[in-house]
């Protein structure tokens, strides 16, 4: 049976199922990523940080969700 | 003396300049990097694991407000991948000093300059401050400083390979053209790769391997730190001029 309230996304290649409606600064609450360390892409293109609050998530879009590590 | 290493219109203190990657962990790759004195460090730029919601971050252990992350586009063997990570390295807080590196070699990792002169281009052209990853070219490394680099990086030799310099007349050759900073990215091995890349007139020396894979890493983080000074005051000093023939130190009159 197909849950109106759920949606697929992938989130850094993982299927992720979330509610309906939710923005991508809840997603990142829910996921506990500080959202002042990474950057975001959304189906391709990088989405402005102060706008991620606005910006609801649909079926089948793509993030990419990315940050600093050790490197050299 | 003020002798300061100077990119993109900052002064630095330190002329070491270091990778931090391929430690254990953080908080080893914090403690060498304390230990080198480096001000500048690279970071790459990598998916957030969703999953591991504990892991440690970089960010934890090494403070950006209180050292310089350059953000490097390490793995990138195109023009492309290079310009997304570096805008999406810009919009976690809005690094514009950045160090690029296009591969074009996965066996020996050498640059493809066609891709990062292409590169170089367009991110100066974004408002970006490129430090340029490249080969020891010199006809290169002016047509990166002609696109607008605000630093020309030179590889010793293959990245991780600890060989040295492997074309040091190249790197004079470089040194003479251009008054960028010139910095050695890549290949050196101990601290007297670093010295002497120091002792061929240049800026700085950019070391990871070396200090992280060392036996002792913090040892060798000191032992750079010190060889990239020792370097650059022997350059500046003026060594003498090689002879073949013996010079005695002491003098001649009052021999007994």
């Amino acid at each position: 049976m197909i849950n109106k309230n759920k949606i697929k996304i992938k989130a850094n290649g993982k299927l992720l199922s979330i509610e309906n409606n939710c923005s991508i600064k809840i997603l990142l609450k829910k996921l506990k990523i500080p959202f002042k360390m990474v950057a975001i892409e959304l189906n391709g293109k990088i989405i402005d940080k102060n706008k991620v609050g606005s910006i609801k998530l649909k079926e089948k879009d793509k993030l990419e969700i990315v940050h600093f590590i050790g490197g050299g | 003396m003020k002798d300061k290493l100077l990119i993109n219109k900052k002064n630095y203190n330190s002329r070491l300049i270091v990778g931090t990657g391929k430690y254990k962990n953080f908080l080893e790759c914090a403690k060498a990097i304390k230990i080198s004195g480096a001000q500048i460090v690279t970071v790459a730029v990598r998916r957030v694991n969703i999953m591991d919601k504990n892991k440690p971050l970089l960010m934890d252990y090494l403070d950006p407000k209180k050292i310089t992350y350059l953000p490097n586009t390490a793995g990138c063997f195109n023009s492309e991948e290079a310009l997304r990570t570096l805008r999406l390295a810009r919009e976690i807080g809005g690094w514009k000093l950045v160090k690029l590196e296009v591969l074009g070699d996965k066996k020996n990792l050498y640059p493809d300059m066609i891709e990062t002169l292409r590169s170089t281009e367009i991110l100066t052209k974004e408002g970006f401050k490129v430090m340029v990853y490249c080969n020891d070219d010199p006809l290169m490394a002016k047509r990166l400083e002609n696109v607008g680099a605000v630093a020309i990086m030179p590889l010793a030799s293959p990245i991780g390979s600890g060989l040295g310099i492997l074309n040091d007349i190249n790197i004079k050759i470089i040194r003479k053209q251009t008054k960028l900073p010139l910095i050695i990215d890549a290949g050196l091995g101990d601290a007297t790769d670093a010295s002497k890349a120091m002792q061929l007139g240049c800026d700085g020396v950019l070391v990871n391997t070396a200090i992280a894979k060392a036996k002792k890493p913090f040892l060798m983080a000191e032992a750079m730190r010190l060889a990239v000074i020792s370097g650059r005051k022997s350059f500046l000093s003026g060594r003498i001029k090689k002879n073949f023939i013996g010079s005695a130190s002491s003098p001649k009159k009052g021999i007994i």
